[in-house]
């Protein structure tokens, strides 16, 4: 099959961007989307062009590496998918397929189709963790866990951090993805001590970052890869509330002086 | 950080501002929904419960207080996080999917601001009762009190069909930003859970729906002729078949 792809190109975070068309011929419908552009990129190598960048990594789904915006969807057109796990024979023959960046005042554009992604980890810096004594390893089941809760964390521990949510939402709002790193500790007991703490923290970083604010129209739950469901933003947003109000009227220690 | 930093600084705190406000107001149009199906009793009943409202005297004007505070902080708050989400996204997309946002919640400002506007209307007709923008005649309840006549002062305002559209279209408006609005706070104050969240969006559909025919009752039964003018000292004023007043004038003279 053939088809022809409308990259944006951007040589740097302050260079001005523009769109291209290049030709993409003789594909195996069953090649995925980033090794179609791979056989782009060749192409512009040896004909002594600068190849497109994009970002990938493992490109089996799991690492949140690959981003992309594709025909306006995040991770391009089909759902439950990495772009890595998007195969051509989701697309026609002859389809001008545009390509674009993830676009965010929190996610600034290195070159072409990368995008710096770091706020995500200052985001799971300042929050996304539980602190714990290391040494020898714990007693497996020595803390017990509802089966059901374990399912519900497990829901949310599957989000890649690709940052599709926030490239989905009409105002760049990193909701969804705070919602399932805090979610996720905050459902487990292991998560308990420091919840109040992570949540205050990690959506105190999430708006210093530049991130929007949620309307609540779940654009975000609809192109997240792992498919991670709104109810962790409803989670986020009762546990944020109460526990601001808890740190308001809770008593501090004293301080010697 | 106190309470005051947590609800208007942070971007969880400006939204559960909006919820609350949200909230308040939506019982506040429930009452004032309530209030004005009595326009379809005898006149006695609707002057006499404005009567009422008038008589709470300070206790009037701190209940506008709160509902004008309400409205201020709910406006406020969403321009406020509509420029933060425009600045989120400087560069737009060249081609960017709806993947399942309702059309409801993607037309909130557009709604929320023809709403604001006629709600300046209708306080400067109703309310305010700025000269020229309607009738505002007076008439006594049974025990002689001396009143304001409600019933005739909306339903002369009703008569006139652009009042009445413009009415119309902007309980329709209010109806379609409470579509989106109700399920929205029950999801900004974490209530909303997938084990009930498709009830939630049937049920704030089904209220829309009703709270905009109780609505549009009031202007459409009043253009249909449903509802007359009652009072016989305002123009309009048709003589029923049957007229107590009339007989009596007659039979005097």
């Amino acid at each position: 099959m053939n088809v022809t792809i409308r990259v944006w190109r951007q040589k740097n975070t302050e260079a001005e961007g523009h769109f291209e068309d290049y030709e993409a011929k003789d594909l195996n419908p069953n090649m995925s989307f980033l090794e179609m552009l791979d056989v782009v990129n060749e192409n512009l190598t040896l004909d002594g062009k600068d190849p497109i960048a994009f970002a990938h990594d493992c490109r089996e789904g799991i690492c949140g590496t690959c981003s992309c915006m594709i025909n306006g969807k995040p991770h391009g057109p089909e759902s439950g998918v990495a772009t890595c796990q998007t195969y051509m024979r989701s697309f026609n023959d002859g389809d001008v397929i545009v390509v674009e960046p993830f676009r965010a005042k929190a996610f600034p554009i290195i070159k072409d189709l990368v995008c710096d992604r770091a706020s995500f980890d200052k985001i799971m810096q300042s929050g996304g963790f539980i602190s714990i004594r290391t040494g020898s390893a714990p007693d497996a089941n020595a803390i017990p866990v509802g089966k059901e809760v374990a399912d519900l964390a497990m829901d949310a521990a599957a989000c890649i951090g690709c940052g599709a949510c926030v490239a989905a939402c009409k105002n760049s709002s990193a909701m969804l993805f705070v919602s399932a790193k805090a979610g996720q500790l905050n459902l487990l007991p292991q998560g308990q001590p420091e919840k109040d703490a992570r949540v205050l923290n990690m959506v105190a970083t999430m708006d210093e970052a530049g991130f929007g604010n949620c309307t609540n129209q779940y654009e975000c739950s609809a192109a997240c890869p792992k498919a991670i469901s709104e109810e962790f933003i409803a989670k986020l947003n009762r546990d944020y509330l109460t526990a601001s109000v808890k740190s308001v009227f809770k008593p501090k220690p004293t301080t010697m002086v | 950080m106190n309470i005051f930093q947590v609800l208007f600084q942070t971007s969880i705190g400006k939204k559960a501002v909006m919820a609350v406000t949200g909230l308040i107001m939506v019982g506040f149009i429930i009452g004032h929904l309530v209030g004005n199906l009595q326009l379809f009793a005898p006149p006695e009943k609707i002057n006499a419960y404005a009567h009422f409202l008038e008589g709470l005297g300070p206790g009037l004007w701190a209940i506008r207080a709160f509902l004008l505070l309400t409205l201020v902080l709910h406006v406020w708050m969403a321009i406020k996080l509509t420029l933060e989400n425009k600045a989120a996204r400087p560069q737009d997309y060249v081609s960017q999917q709806t993947l399942r946002a309702t059309y409801a919640s993607r037309t909130m400002r557009l709604s929320g601001f023809i709403v604001l506007a006629f709600l300046i209307y209708h306080l400067l007709h109703f309310t305010v009762r700025v000269e020229g923008f309607g009738t505002y005649p007076h008439t006594t309840l049974i025990d002689g009190t001396p009143v304001r006549d409600v019933h005739t002062m909306m339903v002369v305002g009703f008569q006139n069909i652009w009042i009445s559209l413009f009415y119309i279209i902007s309980v329709g408006l209010l109806s379609w930003h409470l579509n989106h609005g109700l399920v929205s706070m029950f999801q900004t104050v974490g209530f909303r859970s997938r084990t009930w969240s498709s009830f939630l969006t049937k049920a704030s559909v089904l209220f829309s729906i009703l709270y905009f025919l109780a609505n549009a009752a009031i202007p459409g039964s009043v253009l249909a002729g449903v509802v007359k003018i009652q009072n016989p000292e305002v123009a309009g004023y048709v003589c029923p078949a049957k007229c107590a007043v009339c007989e009596a004038k007659n039979a005097k003279t």
